[in-house]
This record gives structure tokens, C-alpha cells and sequence, in this order.
């Protein structure tokens, strides 16, 4: 397979994420390794085709945000925002993910594999998250559809104000926000479940998990709710 | 007079603080126990534009022949670092509002006016719908903090986009769209579960400060390849430094809309009793570009209230480089009007406004999705009541009036390029007003604040 480099230290940002957008001609599924990402922001943004892109080293914010088709992998840690509004393909970090993880994804499959903090899957919209570690406050926000599975624990307020999505949480659950509950796993949550763990690489139990979902107690408006809206 | 029964009083004394509008209120919120929620915007008197008159030319300042010298109103928008600046007729736009909030024709209407008359529209919370891309020319794509239907394959479809911190209607609150509204088609585009009364979230989900927003601005620079301008939507509060934020965040366009702005829906209180009024803030928001060497670099568009020509100039002429246009638009379109079109006849509409507990005039009741002229309404019969053909006519005519108003009134005072006006051209009839839009009092020399 064809492998391409850029070593941002030489290569302005601009000009990688530009050149990337336009590569639509040559073999779309060759390997694109950045070298030196040394934190920076915006790396892999708006890719739209399947390309392998390698970051070998720490991303800052929203790197592979709004995601189609291509299969990134961070090889360090991500910033705020990594695969925002993700639409398909898949995002890997090696690392940990900090604020927001795959915030408002419609599609794709995002892998942390140490832990994300708050908000990870805010606004979820149809994407897949699995997490090898734990989540911080606020997980799942508002989050309309899409699975997130929590290897490790999940922090405060998880699935505040929840729609469709569903969460999947393996160890200690702080607190649910509002209108979250935890049900009884079904046998299409242990598919699903085992599913995301193959996918990801991870081996846990389907078994552990408990399944965090809408009570929907908050789908229509509601005069004895009080503060919960 | 006889003593034998009491004396007739001359006069009912109504209470200043409990008059009937404020009973009505407390009646409503005993019965309920939920706050009330409507759409539209603020209904109560404001210093407002009306308080500006402007000096047309005379012997010191020499007018334009009215009818026959050329009057510019080309609006250029978004030179500071997109590629692609936006290059608008006039410098009166259309604002955001959804599909959801209208129906698929009237999103369709607003795109064919407003690419008639050379000038954009905008899309709303809950995405882009072909109707509205197909027609419009120039199309501004909102990235909210919802983010409901927004995708970057419509962002790269989008001549520009605009960040929506918050709006003049509702600064610091969430958007919301009642089950009615929430069709198969608007469930789907958002990502929802049809007819539930849908909460958008107030903070956007990946950032949380200008600081954010300033590599949040670069992310959206970079999907598109630096070509669209971005334009940042901020409600009328603390103008001076949200537009000093804005600009340090990198927007190309910064929108500041005042507490006139509409809503498809929200809380009343929210509506009457948050941000300041445009007039306020137009002062604000051009002091602090001019501050910070911004004027002319950063382009200012001002929305909430806007409604005549003579409110287009007056936001000109205090330094805005565009106005955006909501409610005036719905207006436009037949909104409060006691009767519809559909068929080639009129038909009265007093019934179906009745049934909504409202008649026409007094309608604000957009988030019911009943309109009864077919506007704000997802129902497959009320919205056949607008088509297309028959909005866009109506709307293409008031933006013509309003840019017809707009150059005469430059044209009076002396002015080539409606660009060209200025604050030396208007005084304020009121002491609020002059203190607001720091003009002089008409007849003095005297701005509140400012001295002698």
C-alpha cells in the first residue's frame, strides 16, 4: 500500500488538511502518517474519503472532526472535540480524550482506550463510542442516538436529559442526570455490547454491563418536571 | 341626588401594577403552574429606531436628485479571511429561521426572494433542507449549539457560516419546538423521536469560551478551505465584549441581534425580560469594533426589530454594514393577516385564528405549529395555504420597498452609497434614545452622558 508523511513541524496544517480534502484521485485507502502533531489543532478535519491517516503523537482539539469514511488514529492523546460530528469511518486514540469525545456524531465508531473526560458523547446523533477506561460528568448529554459503551466508570450526571441514545457502563455510575435510568440489560444490549468490544479490541464481559437509557419522563412538557428541564 | 342609594362613581381605577394584563398572567401561571411559551419577540414599548429622525440635506448638505443619481447599496460581507467574500444587492438579509419552525414552502419562498433580490437567507436550527439550497443563491448555514441536522457535506454546500452563540429573543437559553411541530420529516432531519416537545441545548457541545471558539472558528476554516466567511450570532447583552470576543475569536461577520429579535418559541419571560433593545446595541457593537480598528474589517449586521427602510437606514447610518430581517419577513409572507390565498382566491382565516384562542393582529402563536395563514406550521393542510410562488412575490415586494426607502433616505442626505451614512445624519427625539444611540437630542447639542 502507497504511504504518504507530514511532518507538521515543516508542512503547514493548512496545507496537509487542504491536500487530504482533495485527495480523492489517487488509491483513497493509502496510509497518511503526520508526524510532529505536537498537540496542534484541526488535524484531519472534514475528511471525506477512506483514507488511513496515523497521528504519531498528541492531537489538540477536534482532530478528525466531522469525520467521513476515513480511519485516524491518534497515537498519543486527543484535545476537546476529537471526531465531532463524526459521520462514518472509525477514530482511534491510543491516549486519553478530553472534553466532549465524539460530541454530536451521527455516524462511525470512536475508540478511546485510556479514558475521555466530561462530556463525551454530548448530543450523540447515531455514532458508537466505546471507552477502555472511564467517562467524566456529563456524559451523554442530551444524546439522541448512537451506543456508548464505558469499560471503566462513568462520573456525575450521566445521560442528563437522554433521547434514544443508549449508554452501556461497566463500572460505577457516580450519578444519572435527569430523566436517566439504569434497565435491564436484553439479549440485543449483550450483542450490541459484544459487538463494540470486537470492534474495538477490547475484551470485557457483555456480561458486566449495565444499560443506562431514557426514561423518558421529559418528552413532553411537563408542569411537575420543576427544575428538570 | 338620591340619599338612598350610594353615589355613582365618575371613574374605574385600573391598578398600575396589577392591570389586567399582569392578573391574566398570575390567573394563567395559578392555572397551570408552567410558564407560558410563544413565539415572536418583545410586544412591550422600547426605545426603538422610530426615536432617530435623520437631517436630510439642505442648505449646509447638498441631497441627490431622488429619482435619477445612482444610489450603491452593494454589501460586501466576510473580506477579513475567507476566500470567498459574500457580495450582496442590497444589505438587508434574511435571518435564520428553521425548517421546523416553517414549513419546507416557505423556506423555499424566502430562498427565491432573497436570490431575487440579490441579497441571502438562512438556514435555522435543524439543517439545511434541498428546497432552501436549490433556492437560494446565497445560502448562510447555522452551526448552533443543537447542532440538529448539521453536517459538513451542507457546510461545504454553504456560502457561508454562522455560529450561533445565542439571539436577541432568548440570550442564554436553548431553542424549543413543540411536539406538533416535530413532523416525520423534521424528527428526521434533527435525529429525534417524532411529536416530542424537543429542547435545544443553550452551550454548544465541543467548546466553552472565546478561546475555544477561536480554534472551533479554525476547525470550521478548515473543513471548508478557508474559502466561507464566518459569521458569529450573538443575542444583545454585553455587546461591547462579546463583540470584542468575537473578533478575537476570528468571525469574519459578527451579528448582533436585539431584544426585538422573534422566536419560533420560547418563554415569554425570556422574550420581554432578557437582553437590550437594538437600538442599544447597535452603538455598543460599532464602539467596539472601532476600538479595536475593526470597522470595516469585521462586518457588522444588526437584527431584532428591524422592520421599514427607514430602520434599515437608521442601523446603516449608526454603523452597521447589513441588517437581518425575521419577523418583517414572516409579516411579509401574511403572517397576522385575516386572510390567506390558496387557489387562486382569498379565504378568511378569523376561525382557524380563533381556535387557536387568538385572532389576527394579536397572533404570536407560532410554537402551536397551527398557523392559520400556513407559515410556522408543519400540518399538511395548513401549509398549503403559502406556496411558494405566492410568498416569494410578497417578500421579493417588501424588500424592494424597504431598499426603495433606504435610498432615498441616503439619497436625502446627500449620500451616493447608502454605506455612506452616518451618525451625523440622525438626532434622537427622546433622552433615552439619544443616551442609547449617542446622537443629540433633537433641537440641542446635547448627548446624555456625553456632556454639553
Amino acid at each position: 500500500m502507497d504511504s504518504l508523511s507530514f511532518d507538521l513541524r515543516t508542512t503547514p496544517l493548512r496545507e496537509m488538511n487542504a491536500f487530504l480534502h482533495r485527495h480523492t484521485d489517487a488509491d483513497p485507502t493509502r496510509e497518511i502518517a503526520v508526524l510532529n502533531p505536537d498537540g496542534a489543532h484541526n488535524i484531519a478535519v472534514g475528511l471525506d474519503v477512506p483514507l488511513h491517516v496515523d497521528i504519531r503523537g498528541h492531537a489538540g482539539y477536534y482532530a478528525a472532526g466531522m469525520n467521513k469514511l476515513a480511519h485516524v488514529t491518534i497515537h498519543g492523546n486527543a484535545g476537546t472535540g476529537v471526531a465531532e460530528n463524526m459521520m462514518s469511518g472509525v477514530v482511534r486514540v491510543k491516549g486519553f480524550a478530553s472534553n466532549s469525545a465524539g460530541a454530536s456524531a451521527h455516524g462511525g465508531l470512536l475508540i478511546v482506550d485510556g479514558d475521555a473526560s466530561l462530556r463525551c458523547g454530548i448530543s450523540l446523533k447515531g455514532g458508537d463510542i466505546v471507552v477502555g477506561g472511564s467517562v467524566g460528568s456529563f456524559s451523554g448529554f442530551m444524546a439522541q442516538a448512537g451506543r456508548m459503551v464505558v469499560c471503566g466508570d462513568a462520573g456525575e450526571a450521566l445521560g442528563d436529559s437522554l433521547y434514544e441514545a443508549v449508554i452501556y457502563v461497566r463500572g460505577k455510575i457516580r450519578s444519572l442526570g435527569a430523566d436517566a435510568q439504569i434497565e435491564p440489560m436484553q439479549e440485543t444490549d449483550f450483542q450490541a455490547v459484544s459487538e463494540l468490544l470486537a470492534q474495538a479490541g477490547l475484551n470485557f464481559d457483555p456480561e458486566e454491563f449495565k444499560r443506562v437509557a431514557s426514561a423518558r419522563q421529559l418528552y413532553h412538557w411537563n408542569a411537575d418536571a420543576n427544575q428538570e428541564y | 341626588m338620591n340619599p338612598t342609594q350610594p353615589p355613582t362613581r365618575l371613574s374605574h381605577e385600573e391598578s398600575w401594577g396589577y392591570d389586567r394584563k399582569i392578573m391574566d398572567y398570575i390567573h394563567n401561571a395559578a392555572a397551570h403552574g408552567l410558564y407560558e411559551i410563544r413565539g415572536l419577540g418583545a410586544k412591550r414599548p422600547l426605545p426603538h429606531f422610530d426615536d432617530l429622525v435623520f437631517l436630510g440635506a439642505s442648505l449646509s448638505r447638498y441631497p441627490l436628485e431622488g429619482y435619477r443619481e445612482k444610489c450603491v447599496t452593494t454589501t460586501v460581507l466576510g473580506t477579513r479571511f475567507a476566500k470567498k467574500p459574500i457580495e450582496l444587492a442590497i444589505p438587508i438579509t434574511i435571518a435564520g429561521m428553521s425548517f421546523g419552525s416553517l414549513s419546507a414552502n416557505v423556506k423555499e419562498a424566502l430562498g427565491r426572494a432573497a436570490s431575487e433580490m440579490g441579497t441571502s437567507t438562512t438556514t435555522g436550527d435543524g439543517g439545511m433542507t434541498p428546497e432552501e439550497r436549490q433556492s437560494s443563491k446565497t445560502l448562510v448555514y447555522q452551526c448552533l449549539p443543537s447542532r440538529y441536522g448539521f453536517n459538513p457535506d451542507d457546510a461545504r454546500k454553504a456560502d457561508a457560516i454562522e455560529v450561533v452563540i445565542g439571539q436577541g429573543a432568548k440570550p442564554g437559553g436553548g431553542g424549543m419546538l413543540l411536539g406538533q411541530k416535530i413532523s416525520p420529516r423534521v424528527a428526521q432531519m434533527r435525529t429525534l423521536p417524532e411529536g416530542i416537545d424537543q429542547r435545544s441545548a443553550c452551550r454548544h457541545p465541543d467548546w466553552t469560551g472565546p478561546d475555544d471558539l477561536a480554534i472551533k472558528i479554525q476547525e470550521l476554516r478548515e473543513l471548508t478551505d478557508w474559502e466561507k466567511p464566518i459569521y458569529v450570532k450573538v443575542g444583545a447583552t454585553r455587546v461591547s465584549h462579546d463583540v470584542k470576543l468575537a473578533v478575537h475569536s476570528g468571525a469574519d461577520v459578527i451579528v448582533v441581534d436585539g431584544m426585538q429579535g422573534g422566536t419560533a418559541a420560547t418563554q415569554t419571560v425570556f422574550i420581554e425580560h432578557v437582553g437590550i433593545p437594538t437600538l442599544a446595541a447597535v452603538r455598543q457593537a460599532v464602539d467596539a469594533l472601532e476600538q479595536l480598528d475593526m470597522k470595516g474589517k469585521v462586518q457588522l449586521i444588526v437584527s431584532g426589530g428591524i422592520r421599514t427602510g427607514a430602520d434599515v437606514a437608521k442601523a446603516l447610518a449608526l454603523g452597521a454594514d447589513a441588517v437581518s430581517i425575521g419577523q418583517g419577513v414572516l409579516f411579509a409572507l401574511g403572517c397576522n393577516h385575516e386572510m390567506y390565498f390558496q387557489n387562486g382566491a382569498h379565504h378568511a382565516a378569523a376561525e382557524d385564528y380563533a381556535r387557536i384562542g387568538t385572532a389576527p393582529g394579536y397572533c404570536h402563536h407560532c410554537h402551536t405549529g397551527f398557523c392559520p395563514v400556513g407559515i410556522t406550521t408543519q400540518d399538511p393542510v395548513l401549509e398549503q395555504r403559502l406556496s411558494p410562488e405566492v410568498g416569494a412575490k410578497h417578500l421579493r415586494n417588501y424588500l424592494k420597498t424597504l431598499n426603495m426607502e433606504l435610498t432615498t433616505l441616503a439619497r436625502a442626505c446627500g449620500k451616493q452609497n447608502v454605506h455612506h451614512l452616518e451618525p451625523e445624519d440622525l438626532v434622537a427625539l427622546t433622552v433615552e434614545a439619544a443616551a442609547m444611540a449617542r446622537v443629540p437630542l433633537a433641537g440641542t447639542n446635547w448627548i446624555p452622558g456625553h456632556g454639553l
